[in-house]
């Protein structure tokens, strides 16, 4: 008998249990049964833009991408380029509103790589993809005028200015640096600093903040002047394009047949991409060639450690951007966020999360290790960067014709009409 | 023979750029791969978890949508339906009309009107709501708490990083499933909404 009481018993408990997870949803105020016969409305949930639309605009990515290298390599038409990069600032620009863009999808292939929990979506994986494949095959026609970024950019050079080419070099190394940083930010889920700083997103969207509408219109007049001022010293993706191209299959040529060294091409390149033939230079001495490289083998590994080894004595600064850091940092030394008179909102959140500082430390410091392993790579890899470069600028690069540069040149076509030379009759 | 050599040289090099492409090729390929196996066909979009929302006000400025893609939604399953409404009329006021001093609402995006004694219903304009969530604390704090902030997924631009995530201090923003965009109470059929009787 006492059994079955007990059973009643934990039966009833149960019951109660069930109801205590249900208390939240009882209300203070009972809802009315209306006399007048009122019906109560529906909650109204749009719904959001349907899956098939974004496999659509991987299909209008891959047709544009096919449609411009058609234009570029068999048509040799600029007036192609020049129309599909309209269509690219209408579609993904003001249509798409810059997003989805393979620029950013570098930063959710990084989050997808380090972070387990996150779920990359397939349309990000294909947009980051597609265009490299592309490269590989027939050289940077994305950047020609399928990327919303650099078809704004190529269309506005009205009046470009050879830019000295040591300064060329120089600010070359930035896009490595941002790509690194992005990358180092992504991977640790901190922020997406591609898409935050993106100068010409807010004028796709008709709508930015202050700080970065005054960096776009910075960007596109000095665009006027210098060509493609993003996507030469900052883009992160022309960073992958780039090294890509260089092997590329199919790359684009300035003349269709034999080149005449004629020079007309010379000056019409905007991002100084073509590589101009060079008069045979006098072989060095075999001592001094070994002697320079045994010294650049010394250099990039030495490079490399003082790179790693300068940046992550800043991973913490560099940790700081990320906000559980910061908010354990804030805690830690009771500053409230430069808050004066009130709790600053951050904190109180915090507080009603019921989380322990204790927990909210460890999480902390988790994430700054994160940060000091990360800095270490990143470092070394803009050590690396330098040192290849200073590499690079060693080596000697003979040419007899004028060709384009596969790593630097955009595939805008330009330099294409300058040349007198008829393709031949098959 | 220098002839030869020149050959010999440009075959090397035809040789290491071949390769190269096919590293770069495998790269991609199995980058690719590896990134299809923990990939999701289906779609994710941001939306705000109501339980952990603290209605700071961020929303409306941090983001990219102006106004703000984030509104306030009415469950008008949970809504008691108050004469004095704690989302409509401020704190303190001296008599409950539609008086603009009265309101609360910023915009005035929300309508009252009369339905029976002494029932009011409420209703939103989302094209003047801009997602401060001032009725929401209100609602919360006096009523049932059938207003509530979430991001309308059809202004959503559903960015690659929703910038109100990043200012949110309750870290309330997160992805989920296209298929069922919503996370506020009141509008699952499996949740019902009880009275107090």
């Amino acid at each position: 008998m006492r059994k079955v009481k007990n059973i009643a018993i934990i039966f009833l408990l149960a019951i109660m249990a069930w109801q205590t997870t249900d208390v939240a949803a009882i209300n203070r105020f009972p809802k009315p049964e209306f006399e007048s016969g009122h019906t109560q409305p529906a909650t109204v949930t749009p719904a959001p833009r349907a899956v098939f639309m974004e496999y659509l605009d991987v299909a209008v990515l891959i047709a544009a991408l096919s449609l411009i290298t058609w234009f570029i390599l068999k048509k040799r038409s600029r007036k192609g380029v020049f129309w599909m990069s309209v269509f690219a600032i209408l579609y993904f620009g003001f249509y798409r509103e810059g997003c989805i863009c393979s620029i950013g999808a570098i930063q959710n292939v990084a989050l997808a790589l380090f972070n387990e929990g996150y779920y990359i979506p397939v349309t990000a994986i294909l947009f980051f993809v597609i265009p490299i494949l592309y490269t590989l095959f027939f050289g940077r026609t994305f950047c020609a005028g399928v990327c919303p970024l650099g078809a704004l950019q190529d269309i506005i050079a009205f009046k470009p200015m050879p830019v000295k080419a040591w300064l060329e070099k120089v600010l070359g190394i930035i896009p490595y640096i941002y790509l690194g940083l992005a990358v180092l930010y992504a991977a640790t889920g901190t922020d997406f600093i591609i898409c935050r700083y993106d100068p010409f997103v807010g004028f796709y969207r008709l709508d930015a903040s202050f700080f970065m509408f005054v960096i776009g219109a910075l960007f596109l007049l000095i665009g006027v002047f210098i060509a493609r001022p993003y996507c030469r010293f900052l883009c992160p993706y022309g960073v992958i394009l780039g090294l890509v191209s260089r092997f590329s299959f199919k790359h684009m040529t300035i003349t269709p047949a034999e080149c005449i060294n004629c020079k007309l091409c010379e000056k019409s390149c905007p991002y100084g991409a073509i590589n101009m033939p060079v008069p045979e230079k006098e072989k060095e001495k075999t001592e001094v060639l070994v002697k320079r490289y045994i010294l650049l083998g010394i250099l990039v590994p030495v490079l490399v450690f003082a790179g790693g080894l300068l940046l992550s004595s800043f991973h913490e600064n560099l940790a700081m951007v990320n906000s559980k850091v910061k908010l354990a940092s804030e805690i830690l030394n009771n500053t409230n966020y430069g808050v004066v008179g009130r709790e600053a909102i951050e904190i109180t959140a915090f507080k009603s999360t019921g989380q322990s500082v204790e927990e909210l430390y460890s999480e902390a410091a988790n994430i700054v290790d994160q940060f000091y392993m990360g800095s270490w790579f990143l470092g070394g890899f803009i050590g690396l960067v330098f040192g290849l470069t200073l590499i690079g600028l060693t080596v000697f690069k003979f040419h007899t014709d004028y060709s384009p540069n596969k790593a630097t040149c955009h595939s805008c076509a330009r330099c294409m009409g300058y040349c007198p030379v008829k393709p031949e009759k098959k | 023979m220098g002839t030869e050599e020149h050959k010999d040289k440009m075959s090397r090099r035809d040789f290491l750029r071949k390769s190269m492409r096919l590293t770069i090729l495998l790269g991609v390929g199995g980058l690719a791969g590896s990134l299809l196996s923990k990939s999701m066909a289906g779609k994710m979009v941001w939306q705000i978890d109501t339980k952990k929302c603290t209605q700071c006000g961020r929303c409306t400025t941090e983001c990219i949508k102006k106004p703000s893609a984030v509104k306030c939604f009415h469950a008008y399953d949970m809504c008691g339906y108050c004469d004095l409404c704690g989302g409509y009329f401020r704190p303190g006021v001296k008599d409950l009309t539609t008086a603009a001093e009265n309101q609360l609402c910023p915009t005035s995006a929300i309508t009252r009107k009369f339905i029976e004694e002494p029932f009011f219903e409420y209703d939103i304009d989302a094209d003047l709501c801009i997602g401060c969530g001032k009725c929401v604390k209100g609602c919360g704090a006096f009523g049932n708490g059938s207003l509530q902030l979430q991001i309308d997924q059809s202004i959503c631009d559903n960015c690659n990083e929703c910038a109100i995530t990043r200012a949110c201090p309750s870290q309330a923003i997160s992805r989920v499933e296209s298929t069922e965009p919503y996370l506020m109470l009141g509008l699952r059929d499996d949740i019902t909404w009880k009275n107090k009787s």
